[in-house]
């Protein structure tokens, strides 16, 4: 399969048009709605560049906190929840705040990279 | 919906009746599009001079099958009377129309001068000298509220914290949309729970966005909507989740106060005596809450209810209830 235009040239594409074509002929809620929708794109390109190398990273902390393999990262959060709703881990398992931490940060950074908490979560 | 046409004839009939014979409705305009209820925005030039006003109608007039947390407006307007019988400030309230008649069921207040949006208010320099006093505002009305007999005021729903737990786990649960972070929050809070207080009126809703500030300070406490029976310390923490800060994380108490100085206040003007720590629990429960509304909300767009943008994207928000949480965990046992 081909590349070209990529899927990140695509989004671009339709987000400059939404920025500097559409954007400014719409009024009240429609204007209002077209720039939610030019940052849900901005969010779809920063987890483009974000995430492959985030949820890797994300699985192998889970790896090392669940003590196993094989699993994708989407089970291996389903076995967290389960291991923290049953009472197997809490605040004071060893890991476990730094990975969620680790883990959030990642996600903001995607989601919404200018949140003050994100900031506070830094220093 | 939005048609201010029926509305305005049985309006008039009204303000001549209150205000006195030539009395004109002027400049009607919806306000919001809340879901539950109608705001409209009026004036009635009467003989003695201008009034500035707002209707609260349910959609239509006519009371629908609403969210099972908020009150019906005939409550919401016993509750502006009885808070403002208590000093506490809110906008007086004129009349209530009962469901049947030419208004449907409604009530008229007076429209507050001020502003209600957070990022203006912590940032104006019009506001500059009441953010110096929002702190205090906030604990004394707080401390009043709390302090309104809870027993005259029938038709409140009670929710403690363990209530809040059970409700909002439930719904959680439900998505099938597990996120470690929001379950260590649930685990904590059930393995954390604190003695109840003594059950008192609870706003529901105080925090930036539903007060009007002018540039003196607290002007007025607006959505009493879900006003309930529970535990003090919900509104004292719900004002200090980092939500309603508007990017004013430095400053606990709505990003423009120290909560120790509005627990001071709060405690000078009758309220129990709480401590910064004793309202991390509350802080936890009410970024927890926030994080699941937001999912609720974009479950409007999996489903199909909502197909907006607007609707997905708050999907992405859920995040940011999430390092709120993490903050407030590596916070717990810092305070003085």
């Amino acid at each position: 399969m081909h590349d070209a235009p990529s899927a990140k040239e695509l989004i671009e594409a339709v987000k400059a048009f939404i920025d500097k074509t559409a954007a400014p002929q719409l009024t009240g809620h429609a204007a209002f709605h077209a720039r939610v929708a030019s940052n849900a794109l901005a969010t779809v390109l920063r987890e483009l560049e974000i995430r492959p190398a985030a949820e890797a990273e994300e699985k192998a902390r889970l790896e090392a906190l669940l003590g196993s393999t094989g699993d994708s990262a989407n089970a291996l959060n389903a076995q967290l929840c389960d291991a923290i709703r049953t009472g197997k881990m809490d605040l004071s398992t060893a890991g476990l705040l730094p990975h969620l931490k680790s883990t959030t940060i990642a996600q903001l950074s995607v989601d919404q990279p200018g949140y003050s908490g994100l900031r506070s979560a830094a220093r | 919906m939005g048609n201010g046409i029926e509305i305005e004839k049985p309006l008039t009939a009204w303000g001549i009746d209150h205000f006195g014979a030539g009395s004109r409705v002027e400049g009607l305009k919806r306000l919001s599009g809340g879901a539950s209820q109608e705001t409209w925005a009026f004036d009635v030039a009467a003989p003695d001079g201008t009034h500035a006003l707002i209707l609260r109608r349910a959609p239509g007039g006519v009371a629908a099958a609403r969210s099972s947390e908020a009150v019906s407006l005939a409550t919401e307007a016993a509750l502006l009377g009885a808070t403002s019988k208590a000093g506490v400030r809110v906008p007086e309230v004129l009349h209530v129309s009962a469901p049947g008649t030419a208004l449907g069921e409604s009530f008229v207040m007076r429209r507050v001068a001020g502003e209600t949006l957070g990022r203006k208010i912590l940032r104006d320099d019009e506001f500059a000298t009441a953010r110096t006093r929002l702190t205090r505002d906030c604990g004394e009305a707080l401390a009043g509220i709390h302090a309104i007999p809870a027993a005259g005021l029938v038709d409140l729903p009670r929710s403690l914290g363990e209530d809040q737990i059970t409700k909002y786990e439930a719904i959680y649960r439900g998505f099938g949309m597990p996120r470690p972070v929001l379950e260590l929050a649930f685990a904590w809070l059930k393995a954390n729970a604190p003695t109840p207080a003594a059950p008192v009126l609870v706003h529901g809703d105080f925090r930036l966005g539903n007060l009007i500030v002018d540039e003196n300070g607290l002007a007025a406490v607006l959505d009493w909507e879900l006003a309930h029976i529970g535990d003090p310390r919900e509104d004292i923490a719900w004002v200090c989740v980092n939500s309603w800060r508007f990017g004013h994380s430095e400053k606990r108490v709505g990003g423009f106060g120290d909560l120790p100085e509005m627990l001071d206040a709060y405690a000078a003007a009758g309220g129990a005596r709480f401590t910064p720590a004793e309202i991390d629990w509350w802080e936890i429960l009410g970024s927890l809450k926030w994080g699941v509304m937001c999912m609720i909300m974009y479950s409007a767009y999996k489903t199909g209810a909502d197909p907006s943008v607007e609707r997905a994207a708050i999907g992405r928000r859920v995040s940011e209830n999430e390092i709120d949480l993490i903050n407030l965990f590596e916070g717990l046992g810092r305070h003085a």
